[in-house]
């Protein structure tokens, strides 16, 4: 009988405590249905009254959020190819090729994990603009290329291919990139996968670099383009909650059918590091 | 980093855009600058309030959360885990947007909800003493998912057999956690320590979309400063000096909390 109180009120908690996580988005998603003003009343409706879609259709016909969702789209998918294979070869080469400097490398990298991404904004501004890629997409995909937490997760991983596979591959006239693409690639597709979901994350969440480095309204990615409705139009609650449902459901869907490597890399990721 | 570094020393500014020879070394001009700015005292505060109180309430947070869905009475454990870890997948200015109105002191939810339960509205972005907690609560509902997940993986490395044994030696569920849970979460307090710290002092988009460091530079952070010296006024040589700060700050803070933990543990 205790047990059963228990287990009773172990689970009111845990509801209690989704209802609250939930709340925000469900509301979110509601209040973007409403019609214009709807929410604006006392005291605030949960539900929309009659529901209508006419936001999301200002949203893609006068305010051009498609070119934004676009935009978002091509830094996101971008970023996340580039540093796949970035950190594949980085974390293969730290693992398992013999080169000068190797470890002081290394450790110099895992030194500075500690350093605040913002930190390094200033000069990176400089020097992309030197380069001429300020306002281009690609500058925008810059702080997901290379993460250093990427490059060390690859690395225990790789440490666990077989030299003798590759020795053996060598021995029978493969090139180094042809072992990279042939063995290497392959027996490093789950830490690769679990890497991308959280890529694509990043690249599609960020605000303030994509802030700094587009200056152009046409090459605003989501986030830049929905805080700068926001200055506008701050008193259309149900179109800013529709621009922030169009912004969410990507990522979002993506973590429904995807959330197993989420779980597991945060999982795995905190008991290793 | 090294960039900043040197960029710091620097009167590095709009002129300097047009053409970098336009550049000169200041030397610690910056920093006295800095020093000697009101403003920069009152985002330093606004910082460390933040990552003081922010930190270790996500953290408690998290852990709560953690030890509730690894209960082993729970059923539908999966369904509850990704409830609570939704909000971290979100984008955050958007949810900087959805919680603005929520916040909205006639119209929002929260105002309402309290309402009922007879506490008077509170204009919560409005008010110089409640916008910074305001902004706290947000991002604990944010961020809390993810550590919940390193606290769960931390929770299951522990082995059966210690809590049995305590068990035999009759110790109770609170004794059991104290003496077994927390001293083997030891490692899993670091890292989520750590890592809380570096994201608490990089708080940047909430204040930007919610309350543009107002009212009265109360929700003014570091990082928000930053990007207003660097990016707007292109005081880029100034703006590095506190990027260099920030990144003083967040290394002292990280070997700080190794520290204590070397002390700590057994």
């Amino acid at each position: 009988m205790k047990a059963r109180g228990r287990t009773i009120g172990l689970h009111a908690l845990l509801v209690v405590g989704a209802i609250l996580a939930a709340s925000p988005l469900l509301w979110m998603v509601s209040a973007s249905l409403m019609h214009s003003g709807e929410a604006n009343t006392s005291p605030p409706p949960l539900l929309p009254h009659s529901p209508t879609l006419v936001h999301y259709r200002a949203l893609f016909t006068s305010l051009n959020l498609g070119r934004y969702f676009l935009n978002s789209l091509i830094i996101a998918t971008g970023g996340t190819v580039m540093a796949v294979l970035i950190t594949g070869m980085a974390g293969y080469a730290f693992a398992k090729l013999r080169f000068r400097g190797r470890q002081s490398v290394f450790r110099a990298l895992l030194a500075g994990m500690v350093i605040p991404g913002q930190v390094a904004m200033l000069p990176m501004f400089i020097l992309l603009r030197e380069m001429g890629l300020i306002n281009t997409l690609f500058g925008a995909m810059i702080p997901v290329l290379a993460p250093i937490y990427g490059i060390f997760l690859v690395r225990q991983y790789a440490l666990s291919i077989p030299d003798d596979l590759l020795d053996a591959a060598r021995l029978d006239g493969a090139s180094e990139f042809r072992v990279f693409r042939s063995i290497v690639l392959p027996s490093l597709g789950p830490v690769l996968a679990t890497l991308g979901v959280f890529t694509f994350l990043s690249a599609w969440n960020d605000f303030m670099w994509p802030l700094i480095v587009l200056s152009d309204d046409a090459r605003y990615n989501l986030p830049v383009a929905l805080a700068n409705l926001a200055g506008e139009h701050v008193q259309d609650v149900e179109l800013m909650m529709a621009g922030a449902v169009v912004t969410v459901v990507p990522v979002f869907i993506a973590f429904l059918f995807l959330q197993r490597y989420y779980i597991q890399g945060i999982m795995a990721g905190s008991v290793k590091g | 980093m090294l960039g900043a570094f040197v960029l710091s020393f620097t009167d590095f500014d709009i002129y300097s855009i047009a053409n970098l020879g336009n550049t000169r070394v200041v030397g610690l001009k910056n920093y006295h600058d800095l020093a000697t700015s009101p403003q920069f005292w009152i985002a330093l505060r606004n910082t460390l309030y933040f990552v003081v109180v922010g930190g270790p309430l996500s953290a408690a947070v998290s852990l709560i959360a953690a030890i509730l869905v690894n209960a082993k009475l729970v059923r539908f454990k999966p369904f509850f885990r990704s409830a609570f870890f939704a909000p971290w997948v979100t984008t955050l200015v958007a949810m900087a947007l959805v919680w603005r109105y929520i916040y909205h002191p006639q119209y929002g939810l929260l105002n309402a909800a309290l309402g009922v339960v007879g506490i008077g509205p509170v204009d919560w972005l409005g008010n110089p003493h409640w916008a910074m907690p305001a902004l706290i609560l947000l991002s604990v509902w944010k961020n809390f998912g993810y550590n919940m997940l390193v606290f769960l993986a931390g929770l299951q490395s522990i082995p059966e057999e210690l809590y049995e044994a305590a068990a035999l030696d009759g110790a109770g569920a609170w004794r059991r956690f104290r003496h077994v849970t927390l001293p083997m979460l030891g490692p899993t307090f670091v890292f989520v320590g750590v890592v809380t710290m570096i994201a608490s002092f990089q708080i940047f988009s909430e204040p930007y979309v919610m309350t543009q460091g107002g009212p009265l530079k109360s929700t003014l952070t570091l990082v928000l400063f930053m990007y207003e010296e660097g990016f707007r006024w292109w005081r880029l040589g100034f703006s590095a000096s506190i990027a260099v700060v920030l990144f003083l700050l967040t290394l002292v803070g990280t070997l700080v909390q190794l520290r204590l933990q070397r002390h700590s543990a057994p």
